[in-house]
């Protein structure tokens, strides 16, 4: 479980979090979508500890790791696989040796346990017979399934997708959200996705939190977040700029 | 007031740089003593430093021989001491240009380049990957770096003066006629081992500063291509003008 208790973030003298409040529950697959610029990439790097936030707290499966060490912090992470928005693989290395990486370098497990964990995870992502590759000889769609291998090769028991689909024709978009949904049953996480995708990331996601000037200004399922008089809700959803100049108003 | 402010400013701007930097260099050299020892990246390293550093130390190691072979003689025959030619060549080598010129072209070639590739890992986000892999990013992108540097480039330095001396040999003895047996052994007569010292130890400090200030650089490259560019720069500038300066504070410790 992941609970966010009213974090307020200030960066380069801008307050990019006044308050936020989530909670998602364990197993869930949460989408929390919102304007360009409203902190949906920052808030989910305070999840992982890689920003402190300047109040409030950060709850993982019962650790608030708000005051935590370096040392801690990395306990904590050892749960979480991140998918980064533009796949952060690693040039220097194929897709079999990125994929490996965690579980050479951390978990220090041997060459044979390596080959076989790589090979069942990059064939549910379907790259298997790519492993070779190198990510520069990737496609964009490619390089967003090596980065969800990638998280996944460990089991992590939370995984975040920081705008997984920017970027893709919606063909591949779609392919990519059914990825994601298959990949959550089978290894069942509590997986938290930073989308622009609105309405397609709905199919997948139990529920949704609508991001605005720092702050939640809606969270319910998908049903109720499209049934919601939300002013900017309702403008991200039609993708109208007339309700947005409302909120603004 | 505001130009009070901007002073002000400024000063805690630089003083939070300055901060920064060697709070990166406490924790780096912490790094090198605990385990998980890099040691496959750390040769990866050793042979960028290194091998690919050797062909431009032996032509500017070469040139920077002859010119000072050339230069020197004109200067000694003066005084009527051309048997000097050897040990001023090897000393000026030895001690000040060797380490110098060695570094500083290694600045230009794998500093910058060093620079670059941790800069475009920060932008694209490869160095929060090796965090949120609950790794670190230091042990993998700069550990191996500073003890790679330290090593190669007191033998870089060493194989630019050797390349220096004989190039030197070559100008003063085949092109200018001094003697074969005055060069070698005017050099065996007046190069001690203070003198070997002191160009180690230069070039130690050398591969310290540059590897330390490129890969701090780098690893707070701004913002997109004009970030990575700028780090890069800034790199190449501040590893320069730290070579020059403490090469004469060293200097000045063994006079």
């Amino acid at each position: 479980m992941i609970e966010i208790i009213d974090i307020r973030k200030t960066l380069d003298g801008q307050e990019v979090l006044k308050g936020v409040t989530l909670r998602i529950e364990k197993g869930e697959l949460v989408a929390i979508v919102g304007r360009s610029g409203v902190g949906k990439s920052v808030l989910l790097k305070h999840m992982l500890g890689l920003y402190k936030p300047d109040s409030g707290s950060i709850v993982i499966e019962g650790l608030d790791i708000v005051r935590f060490c370096t040392r801690e912090l990395c306990k904590v992470r050892e749960r979480f696989g991140v998918v980064f928005q533009g796949g952060a693989l690693f040039d220097s290395m194929s897709i079999f040796d990125n994929v490996a990486f965690p579980l050479r370098e951390r978990l220090r497990l041997n060459e044979q346990v390596v080959r076989q964990k790589v090979e069942e995870v990059l064939e549910d992502v379907g790259l298997l017979g790519h492993e070779h590759k190198f990510p520069a000889e990737l496609s964009g769609g490619m390089r967003k399934r090596a980065a969800l291998a990638r998280a996944l090769v460990t089991e992590p028991s939370i995984v975040l997708f920081d705008e997984p689909t920017t970027g893709l024709d919606p063909i591949t978009l779609n392919s990519i959200h059914r990825l994601i949904e298959s990949t959550h049953k089978k290894y069942n996480f509590t997986g938290v996705i930073v989308s622009h995708d609105v309405p397609e990331v709905f199919s997948i996601v139990d529920k949704v939190a609508m991001l605005d000037m720092g702050r939640v200004v809606e969270f319910g399922t998908p049903e109720e977040i499209t049934k919601s008089r939300h002013p900017l809700v309702r403008a991200f959803i039609t993708g109208s700029p007339y309700g947005l100049q409302e909120t603004q108003s | 007031m505001n130009f009070l402010q901007t002073i002000g400013s400024g000063t805690l701007h630089l003083l939070r740089q300055m901060g920064g930097m060697f709070i990166f260099l406490l924790v780096s050299l912490y790094h090198i003593f605990t385990p998980p020892f890099k040691f496959k990246v750390f040769l990866r390293q050793v042979r960028f430093f290194g091998n690919r550093s050797l062909m431009v130390i032996v032509l500017t190691g070469a040139f920077t021989g002859m010119v000072l072979s050339l230069q020197v003689f004109y200067t000694l025959r003066k005084f009527g001491s051309e048997a000097l030619l050897g040990p001023a060549v090897a000393l000026s080598l030895i001690r000040e240009l060797g380490p110098v010129l060695s570094a500083l072209m290694v600045t230009g070639r794998a500093g910058s380049a060093l620079t670059a590739e941790i800069g475009i890992m920060k932008i694209t986000e490869q160095i929060d990957a090796i965090l949120a892999m609950a790794l670190n990013p230091l042990k993998y992108l700069v550990v191996p770096n500073i003890v790679a540097a330290i090593l190669v480039f007191p033998l870089l330095g060493g194989i630019f003066d050797l390349v220096g001396i004989y190039t030197g040999y070559v100008v003063g003895v085949k092109i200018l006629g001094l003697s074969k047996g005055t060069y070698f052994s005017q050099i065996e007569t007046f190069l001690t081992t203070e003198d070997i010292s002191i160009g180690t130890v230069k070039s130690l400090f050398f591969g310290l500063i540059v590897s330390w200030v490129c890969c701090w650089k780098g690893y707070t490259a701004g913002h997109g291509a004009e970030g990575v560019s700028r780090a890069t720069t800034e790199a190449v500038v501040l590893s320069s003008v730290l070579i020059l300066v403490s090469d004469y504070v060293i200097g000045t410790f063994y006079l």
